[in-house]
């Protein structure tokens, strides 16, 4: 039941950001690079319900924007991560021996880059692009995944009816897709959304660090990092992209809890 | 204890290569060239081969990647293109700031979370157990990068109790440690009441109340005891977000460590300190991983013989 409550909660807010943020063309009160310096660092008004940035810019319709950045970086992040994760961990657990035996040495080198460091390691040699952030992301990302699917595997190698398909002919490539992948799904479905707010977090911190999207294109973490600055005359600049991004990461935790309690009853506590 | 503490010393070698052939890798094989980053595309051919043959960069790359891992041997981490200093003496001299806050944050953490993960497992299912749950699920979500400026806002700012940033005085430390510290007490909160949870009902406990202690020496000595195992896992799992947290939270703070070395490093395109920053950060998570293993061991025989 309280996953249930969890998941409808987490969804909510979740689908109100998203529809926000797709939708921003439509939502956004002004246009988000629309400079006006005159009005730089205003506070809250009927045409600029957030204030206005340094810039005089709209924070409202930027935070709006933004939200589609963080989404995208987000989605396309974890979705690159969960399919190498996935072929090298059905391809560790499955094949075994000496390939599984590489393949967990290569996680390994990878796992002993706390959190974003490879990432921001990676982003000081590329450039500050989308693309790049998300390819970043997902060279650390992929790590979690590969792990959990590979402990999926090798749990249900042996199970009887996987050995049955293999007795009938079937083909590795088909036992592990139709009958092993299929049979882990869930999960990988849980990881992923807690994955997502780690990679919206992660690429906010990357451009709050100046290493992710740059400006004037409207980042969550871009923002809280041109906010410090007039911390103690304009702090609304900091508060609003702050709320944004930590109303995003709660629903994804509690969407990812709630999906905990539901798929994995066990994990249950 | 001696046979197990060996075989894991023997697994780290390879990693330990391959970190540092991963860092080698992302600042030389990369596709883009670091002279171009560093100067810029308008510089003059000249200009580059001065700077390619300072950073070594003239010669072939196995070269290079011997010669690195040679140095890497003798604790020689190169030396810094800006600060024209050897990179190992450079991270040495914040070494001390970063350890402060780090484990000032641990210690924040563990603070926070024991007494709030103990009544919530106490009081399971009642208002107290959902506010504390709810705290935990805000504490998790909100950002280093978020939470610093906001606690600077209230602390520094409006009630002017706490400095801003830096590193001036033992009051300094307690908003970086804060900001750093509160998500992992979030996890560990969570993690500390489930395990309580499943601790209580066990007839060890109820031998130790029927002896007649009070339920402080029971819940302190006997439940928490048995419930530091997972905890300890868990701290391992969040020391990476630790490492990478500190990172952040000493740039939001300007507080002189490691991890705002490494961002002021790549700021100035500093490649050679970027790299061993990179490398001298990923060695304590892996030092920091091996030491849980350990005490992991130590605590519970099992692992020994698995």
């Amino acid at each position: 039941m309280r996953g249930n409550t969890s998941i409808r909660a987490g969804a909510l807010v979740l689908a109100i950001i998203i529809v926000l943020s797709i939708g921003a063309p439509l939502f956004a009160p002004q246009d988000p690079f629309s400079l006006n310096l005159a009005e730089g660092l205003a506070t809250a008004d009927w045409d600029h319900p957030f204030g206005q940035d340094k810039l005089g810019r709209d924070i409202a319709s930027r935070v709006f924007y933004g939200g589609r950045i963080s989404l995208m970086v987000g989605f396309a992040a974890v979705f690159i991560s969960v399919l190498i994760g996935g072929v090298v961990g059905a391809v560790a657990g499955y094949a075994g021996g000496a390939w599984d035996e590489f393949l967990m040495r290569v996680t390994d080198v990878f796992m002993a880059f706390p959190g974003i460091l490879l990432a921001i390691a990676l982003m000081s040699v590329l450039e500050p692009r989308v693309g790049n952030v998300v390819l970043s992301l997902s060279a650390f990302g992929w790590v979690g995944y590969a792990r959990l699917v590979r402990a999926q595997v090798l749990s249900l190698r042996e199970r009887e009816y996987v050995v049955a398909a293999r007795a009938a002919g079937a083909r590795p490539l088909r036992v592990v897709v139709r009958h092993i992948l299929s049979n882990i799904i869930s999960p990988v479905i849980v990881e992923a959304s807690f994955g997502m707010a780690g990679a919206i977090v992660a690429e906010a911190g990357l451009s709050f660090l100046g290493l992710g999207v740059q400006p004037p294109a409207p980042s969550w973490g871009a923002m809280l990092a041109e906010g410090r600055d007039f911390l103690l005359i304009a702090p609304h600049l900091t508060l609003f992209p702050g709320i944004a991004l930590a109303l995003t990461v709660m629903s994804l935790n509690i969407l990812g809890d709630g999906l905990r309690d539901l798929l994995d009853p066990a994990q249950k506590r | 204890m001696r046979r197990y503490l060996l075989r894991r010393l023997v697994l780290l070698v390879p990693v330990l290569w391959g970190v540092a052939t991963l860092v080698f890798a992302v600042t030389n094989i990369i596709p883009g060239d670091p002279v171009d980053l560093m100067l810029g595309e308008t510089a003059r051919p000249a200009q580059r081969e001065v700077l390619r043959k300072a950073l070594g960069l003239d010669r072939p790359l196995g070269v290079q990647y011997r010669d690195y891992l040679a140095g890497l041997l003798r604790g020689d981490l190169g030396t810094s293109l800006h600060k024209k200093r050897p990179v190992a003496q450079l991270i040495a001299e914040r070494i001390s700031a970063s350890a402060e806050l780090t484990l000032a944050a641990l210690a924040i953490a563990i603070a926070i979370a024991l007494p709030l993960g103990i009544l919530a497992a106490r009081r399971a299912g009642t208002g107290v157990d959902l506010a504390a749950g709810a705290i935990a699920v805000l504490g998790a979500s909100i950002p280093v990068f978020w939470l610093g400026p906001l606690l600077i806002i209230f602390f520094s700012i409006d009630l002017g109790w706490l400095p801003v940033s830096g590193r001036s005085s033992p009051l300094s430390l307690i908003l970086p440690a804060l900001t750093l510290g509160t998500a992992l007490s979030a996890i560990l909160m969570r993690m500390t009441r489930s395990s309580v949870l499943d601790i209580l009902p066990q007839d060890y406990l109820a031998t130790a109340r029927a002896k007649g202690l009070s339920e402080r020496r029971v819940l302190w000595l006997h439940a928490l005891r048995n419930a530091c195992l997972p905890l300890i896992t868990i701290l391992s799992l969040q020391l990476g977000a630790l490492l990478s947290g500190a990172i952040i939270t000493e740039t939001v703070f300007a507080w002189p460590g490691v991890g705002r070395l490494t961002i002021q490093a790549i700021a100035a395109r500093d490649y050679p300190l970027v790299q061993g920053c990179v490398l001298f950060i990923a060695l304590i998570y892996v030092a920091g991983n091996l030491l849980a293993d350990i005490a992991y061991a130590w605590l519970d025989p099992r692992v020994r013989l698995d």
